[in-house]
């Protein structure tokens, strides 16, 4: 055998396998999908293969059109059997999807799942598009997105050096404030503010004494909080609340939650918005 | 004894079925039910072919091997599941209401399930995210704050000082589950929900091998003490005179009951109301004698776990309900007619 001879032979089989494998990825764009987690869904969405979802789950409610899709319970306590009914061919999952062990079983009746990590950065949500992309068949796609967010991020002006920022959610009645490591703080830190509940981890309620203690200069919270409250000027008008630097000039920022705390695609928008807010609050 | 015979109406209520023809219309019951259960939930599944579907399916048939797949790894387990912790907490609920000689008593009064609760979410918050080492965590602390209940509540005599005993642990349980759920992050907080509501959506078989023996042995302890609980039934004194031992009886239905209801909680997290409501719905029919209360509460239990979980698993569809929000909708009501049904008498 000649040289020429074995290197054809050797090449054979391997463009046999391309072929094999254009073929095997051909029907991956008409998949049937379903998602587990709003920022996946999202992602789902601005790759444009909004069309392959056949359910999601109930934390999937941006763009409008998920409000047609069955949902499968919330991701992190969501039904495997619901799942399996749709007949998915692919899953795309949070790494927060649960109850324990359900993806795990999950795997059993679907060819595919796929999990992505769920933290709340940067970092993450550009692995979770790339993810995203790469099982749907679409890394052109993918890798346009991640370079688009990363640029508009880049360009989102800092907020004015010093301004004292605290995040407030309301949850059940009570007040709560973003400390570090979480999707809060992380947002805050993208836009360049300084997050006066820093020295905390977690989200930790917080009294009014001490919402007034911190002294924040602008309150960031978000819609459906103040929705509990009642409208924007029972909100500030709470104890606590009302006496701070932020609540005396009224300077409260209030975003759409999943925009602000979503980290999907986008992320951008809602750091311009962050941004603007924080800079100049009215 | 004064109080016995005051409690005498909604304690041993007048029969109206004989409690053998209870027990044959369960064991008739359940496996019907169960397998009516196995064909419906949100993929469905023929009912004519759930035993075919078990024994193989032909290569090729895609729907047949997802109906099969969804059988063996979903719904089998979730129901053998439901039969086992029904059959295990209202057996359970049975002892201890004989043996506090309460029909409010449940196992939680001993700190069974907020201990449990408690041992799953320290494990959570401090780092545990394995079932492997959350569950015996939860096992772990079923047990201590019963022990402690037990210790504390038996150095004077009568159940009373045991009732307050945990009434106190269960409050010192609620009070640190509190303390770690506000030093949870978001992750764990969610996670503790699962504890906190109580789901059967964790079946496996692989748990399921053990907790079967266990919950097996358990009840067949328990079971064969009728006797005693019979004699407790008629009172405290009445029961030492006709010779039970009753401070070694105490602490070994005390100590069957955990060892029971620990496991339990340790997979399932704490699934209430069945403990309580299922031995009265069997004594309002049949009265109170034990011997056959004890085997009809174990059949009534595993048959009000299987169709509240199949509740949970189709009112909603394609999502599921919290199991712990179905036992409560049907045992909240229950317990409120119980209530009215004893004041009225």
């Amino acid at each position: 055998m000649t040289c020429a001879e074995r290197s054809r032979s050797r090449r054979l089989p391997r463009l046999l396998g391309a072929a094999l494998l254009l073929a095997a990825a051909a029907p991956a764009l008409a998949q049937r999908v379903v998602t587990l987690g709003g920022a996946i869904t999202e992602i789902v969405y601005a790759l444009g293969a909004g069309d392959q979802l056949v359910g999601t789950d109930a934390s999937s409610q941006y763009p409008a059109a998920t409000a047609a899709l069955p949902k499968v319970g919330y991701y992190r306590d969501f039904s495997i059997e619901g799942v399996a009914s749709l007949r998915p061919e692919l899953v795309l999952a949070s790494d927060q999807a649960g109850p324990p062990n359900a993806l795990a079983q999950l795997r059993q009746l679907v060819p595919r799942v796929v999990v992505l990590p769920a933290a709340p950065t940067l970092e993450a949500l550009l692995q979770r598009i790339d993810g995203v992309a790469a099982a749907l068949g679409r890394p052109v796609e993918g890798t346009e997105l991640a370079a688009r967010i990363q640029d508009e991020v880049k360009r989102v002006a800092r907020a004015p050096a010093g301004r004292r920022v605290l995040f407030v959610s309301s949850r059940g009645g009570r007040l709560e404030a973003a400390g570090s490591e979480t999707a809060a703080d992380h947002m805050l830190r993208l836009a360049g503010a300084s997050n006066v509940m820093a020295g905390e981890r977690g989200y930790k309620p917080i009294s009014g004494e001490s919402a007034a203690a911190l002294r924040p200069d602008v309150i960031v919270t978000t819609t459906m909080s103040v929705a509990a409250r009642g409208g924007l000027d029972a909100f500030v008008a709470q104890p606590g609340i009302a006496v701070t630097p932020a609540g005396r000039a009224k300077r409260i920022v209030v975003m759409d939650d999943l925009l602000l705390l979503g980290f999907g695609p986008r992320l951008p928008e809602a750091l311009r918005q962050l941004q603007a807010g924080i800079t100049a609050a009215p | 004894m004064s109080t016995v015979l005051q409690d005498a109406p909604a304690w041993s209520p007048q029969r109206h079925v004989a409690p053998q023809a209870l027990l044959f219309a369960l064991c008739l019951a359940l496996p019907p039910l169960a397998i009516a259960a196995a064909a419906s939930g949100a993929v469905s599944i023929p009912l004519s072919r759930v035993a075919g579907l078990l024994a193989g399916v032909p290569a090729g048939d895609d729907q047949a091997a997802l109906w099969r797949n969804v059988l063996l790894e979903v719904r089998l387990p979730r129901i053998a599941f439901a039969l086992v912790v029904g059959a295990g907490l209202a057996l359970a609920g049975a002892a201890m209401q004989a043996l506090f000689r309460n029909p409010l008593a449940d196992p939680g009064l001993i700190g069974v399930s907020l201990g449990g609760a408690l041992g799953a979410i320290a494990a959570i918050v401090l780092g545990a995210t394995a079932l492997g080492v959350i569950a015996p965590a939860a096992m772990v602390g079923s047990l201590a704050a019963t022990a402690l209940a037990y210790r504390l509540g038996s150095r004077q005599a009568g159940v009373a000082p045991l009732l307050l005993a945990g009434v106190a642990i269960n409050a010192i349980c609620a009070a640190a589950i509190g303390y770690f759920s506000f030093r949870a992050n978001d992750t764990q907080l969610r996670n503790l929900t699962f504890w906190n509501l109580g789901s059967l959506a964790g079946a496996r078989w692989d748990l399921l091998a053990w907790l079967s023996p266990w919950v097996a042995v358990l009840g067949t302890l328990l079971l064969r003490d009728w006797r005693a609980m019979n004699a407790l039934l008629l009172g405290e004194r009445e029961a030492l005179s006709l010779g039970f031992a009753l401070s070694r009886l105490r602490r070994r239905l005390i100590v069957w009951c955990a060892l029971l209801v620990g496991p339990l909680v340790a997979v399932t997290g704490t699934i209430g109301f069945v403990g309580l409501v299922v031995p009265h719905l069997v004594r309002l029919p049949t009265g109170a004698d034990h011997r056959w209360l004890l085997p009809n509460t174990l059949l009534g239990g595993a048959i009000v776990l299987l169709l509240a979980d199949w509740l949970a698993r189709i009112v909603a569809l394609p999502a599921e309900l919290p199991i712990g929000i179905v036992t409560g909708l049907a045992g909240g009501p229950f317990l409120l007619w119980l209530l009215a049904r004893r004041g009225s008498t």
